[in-house]
């Protein structure tokens, strides 16, 4: 099973070329329900949901709360929000991520952003634009994940014991505050969630550069990363590994997946022409940081398994539209996919930890503790 | 023949506290999904206004470590209601979140968010909360003093009004004491464009906020005098508000035994205490205001010879109280008087019912308090979790149908606040405040 790449798509409240319409009704549960169970029926792994505090386009909603909305109406697939870092309260990022694990029994993940930190600070008038140096924000969000592990392991998994004898509903000996105290807050209790079913969510980030694929390699389990060509498809691997070894990262490695803007057509043409009418309703090319490929679903797939071959454990699918391309991904790519051997058929249970070839996670407190009961 | 009036009434999800009882054959997970469903699909089976969920923000602690007799772990308040909103469709969705341990414009884009998800369903309990003790888990930390807390949330959610007014359509520029929030709100307009304000605080300065700012009051005052006296003393407040009557629905906690007769019912009230104060649950219950380890005392036995320490606090987490020599002598000259043990005593203070008989019985009570506007109707805790209002449904409900005061179905598409019958938002207003008095026309 770890042979099989994993496909994930982004969505957002529209699709990720501006000159494509609105996704329609885009703040009714019954939309994202609908987008989300196709994506599940396709057999795709999981969904990131986009995010911010800044307005884009007509606006979007909440992404952790689209998440949990949906996991009751889903069974399958991980369902991986934006929660950004530079001004929201890490315990509540913590928390709330590990609510969504309970709704959604075990398939909860978290796309970290630090977010458009300098144009959201005023927003929140508590932080001043002008000091916000990209290397703090990106030491804060490593302390943010830090925090939000050390809570998410606070309750051990048999901390409840309903011990009517001595009159006590837990052992508070299985309970563990996380005493942080970093450079740019603190948490000092443990979680009022109880461990999550996965142990530990799935932290991922989209990362650009060195000092993002060393956020990622200190304390990610996937990355997201952007090559343009097949020639950096390679280089960039090497740069994550290196990242790795610089942060000297033990245990799994960093899973890998390739981000691609996708736009799908019947033939490489009309997808091509496609994505020039988009250009022109935009008024300019499309620019994104991922490369745009707008082809054949055949075409698409190819490309997949060539770098699936250099070591991509994944591939991240923007849709250009919404739900078209979304459509096509599940009703055109996948099946190929599965054909070919490189993907499962989608009918996998589980967790989310599971589907991303992730072992289970361990309590850094009952390994402590058997530690210590070797010792 | 005047048209009765009709009783509202919200669901709570049991909470934290000795009340909720987890030894019971049916005590269920207080985080695993499953109790959610149950307790949602019940709720709504039961045709109530809104489910209520109260906020954790801190474990609390009692003589310096983690207070373990009680239920304990909750899940994170809007993400939980999030998911409920997914497997239901007609109950409100309500929980409390504290305005001293967010920031308004995230909150406001969650709320906001939460009312889209649900077809307008949202509503948030307003608490202040400022120690030092839950601060330590947030950035802000610290302690805000009494005053100041009830100025913050004002303004809190004075900021969040104009976030969900202006929506997507126009940028937001507030300058005040404890917020600066300028720019574009991600959200557009929700459903019920603001979800409905709840307020719970019991002070002069909390019932002047509830008269300005609030929807629905969460009231602790459910016995039938103390209940009409606080509905007097509140809506009485509205006038000068330019509010009316029925623009604050005033829902007081209230917990029940039901049993198949009076007496089935007196003696389920009995268990039911017994399970809900323990031998150790009576000891700690002392000890906060005892100040000190008590835990060599008989709980079968009389109250501790000794005097409480003062100034010293064991239990952290929960209210204090203000003034301990007072409290223990009360205490003592009720025990000695009643002869009571440390934990019949406790349960005498702590373990009472708001409402012990038949499901006909009950039900009068409830009719009557509301028809003679002791109160517009109540929160209703059940004693285990998820099962604990599964009688009341059952039983209690038809009776309050049948009595032509509570309703025999959802209205298709309401929102919270029609579920509660409240007159709808001023257009464009921040305010509830519909038209001073004394204001030139």
């Amino acid at each position: 099973m770890s042979d099989h790449l994993r496909i994930a798509t982004a969505l957002g409240a529209s699709g990720w070329h501006p000159g494509a319409a609105g996704l329609d009704r885009a703040f009714a549960l019954a939309t994202w329900r609908e987008l989300i169970g196709t994506a599940e029926g396709a057999g795709i792994d999981f969904v990131t949901i986009e995010d911010s505090f800044v307005r884009r386009d007509a606006g979007h909603l909440d992404a952790l709360l689209i998440a949990s909305a949906v996991a009751p109406s889903t069974s399958r697939i991980g369902l991986v929000p934006t929660v950004t870092t530079a001004h929201t309260e890490p315990f509540h990022v913590a928390t709330g991520l590990q609510t969504l694990d309970h709704a959604s029994r075990g398939r909860g993940g978290w796309r970290v952003q630090i977010g458009d930190a300098r144009a959201e600070a005023p927003l929140f008038g508590r932080r001043d634009p002008d000091a916000l140096p990209l290397g703090d924000l990106l030491d804060e969000a490593g302390d943010v994940i830090e925090v939000a592990r050390l809570l998410w392991d606070s309750w051990q998994d048999d901390a409840v014991i309903r011990d009517v004898e001595t009159g006590r509903y837990f052992d508070r000996d299985r309970i563990h505050g996380a005493h942080f105290n970093g450079r740019f807050f603190g948490v000092e209790g443990a979680s009022i969630v109880p461990r999550p079913p996965q142990g530990q969510l799935p932290v991922t980030v989209l990362a650009h550069a060195a000092p993002v694929y060393e956020l990622a390699a200190r304390h990610a389990d996937v990355v997201y990363v952007t090559p343009s060509d097949d020639g950096s498809a390679a280089a960039l691997l090497g740069e994550v590994r290196d990242a790795e070894h610089r942060v000297r990262r033990t245990g799994e490695s960093l899973r890998v997946y390739a981000d691609l803007l996708v736009l799908l057509g019947d033939s490489a043409a009309s997808a091509r022409d496609e994505l020039a009418r988009l250009d022109e309703a935009a008024g300019a090319p499309l620019a994104s940081d991922a490369l745009v490929v707008a082809t054949t679903a055949d075409d698409l797939v190819n490309r997949i398994a060539a770098w699936h071959a250099l070591g991509y454990a994944g591939f991240r699918l923007r849709p250009a539209r919404l739900p078209e391309d979304l459509v096509r991904i599940g009703r055109d790519v996948l099946p190929l996919l599965d054909a070919a051997g490189l993907h499962g058929a989608g009918d996998e249970t589980g967790t989310l930890r599971t589907r991303l070839g992730l072992p289970e996670a361990p309590n850094r407190y009952t390994d402590s503790q058997k530690k210590e009961a070797v010792a | 023949m005047s048209e009765k009036r009709r009783i509202h009434l919200a669901a709570h999800i049991p909470g934290v506290n000795n009340t909720t009882i987890w030894s019971a054959p049916d005590a269920g997970s207080q985080i695993d999904f499953e109790s959610f469903e149950h307790f949602s699909a019940n709720a709504e089976k039961g045709l109530f206004d809104y489910l209520f969920l109260a906020e954790g923000l801190r474990l609390r602690e009692h003589k310096g470590r983690l207070h373990d007799l009680d239920v304990a772990g909750r899940p994170s308040t809007l993400a939980i209601l999030s998911a409920i909103a997914g497997i239901t469709d007609h109950i409100g969705l309500v929980g409390t979140l504290s305005s001293t341990f967010n920031e308004p414009f995230e909150l406001a884009k969650q709320l906001a968010s939460l009312d889209h998800l649900s077809g307008g369903r949202a509503g948030w309990n307003v608490v202040t909360s400022s120690d030092a003790f839950h601060g330590a888990n947030f950035r802000r930390g610290g302690y805000l003093d009494f005053a100041e807390r009830y100025e913050r949330a004002a303004e809190f959610v004075s900021v969040a009004k104009e976030l969900w007014n202006a929506g997507v359509d126009a940028p937001v520029s507030h300058h005040g004491k404890h917020f600066d929030v300028e720019g574009d709100f991600p959200v557009p307009v929700s459903p019920q464009r603001h979800p409905v304000v709840v307020q719970a605080g019991d002070s002069a300065d909390g019932r002047s906020f509830a008269a300005q700012h609030a929807e629905v009051i969460f009231s602790r005052h459910s016995e039938f005098d103390a209940a009409r006296a606080f509905y007097d003393d509140v809506k009485g407040r509205l006038g000068q508000w330019g509010r009316e009557e029925d623009s604050l629905k005033i829902l007081p906690a209230s917990t029940f035994v039901l049993g198949d007769t009076a007496a089935d019912a007196a003696e389920k009230a009995r268990e039911t205490a017994l399970a809900q104060v323990s031998p150790q649950t009576a000891i700690a219950f002392v000890e906060q205001i005892w100040g000190k380890d008590l835990s060599a005392y008989d709980p079968d036995g009389p109250l501790p010879d000794i005097e409480p320490a003062t100034d010293v606090t064991v239990t952290r987490g929960r209210v204090r109280h203000e003034n301990p020599a007072a409290v223990a002598k009360a205490w003592r000259e009720k025990a000695d008087a009643e002869k009571l043990s440390i934990r019949d005593l406790v349960i005498a203070l702590s373990g009472r019912h708001s409402f012990i008989g038949t499901a006909s019985q009950i039900a009068d009570e409830i009719d009557r308090a509301v028809q003679e506007r002791a109160t517009d109707g109540f929160v209703i805790v059940g004693a285990t979790n998820p099962h604990g209002l599964d009688d009341f449904v059952a039983e209690v409900i038809p009776e309050l149908q049948e009595r032509g005061s509570y309703r025999t179905s959802y209205d298709e598409g309401a929102t919270l606040r029609e579920n509660l019958d409240l007159p709808p938002l001023v257009p464009g207003s921040t305010s509830l405040v519909r038209t001073p008095v004394g204001a030139a026309q």
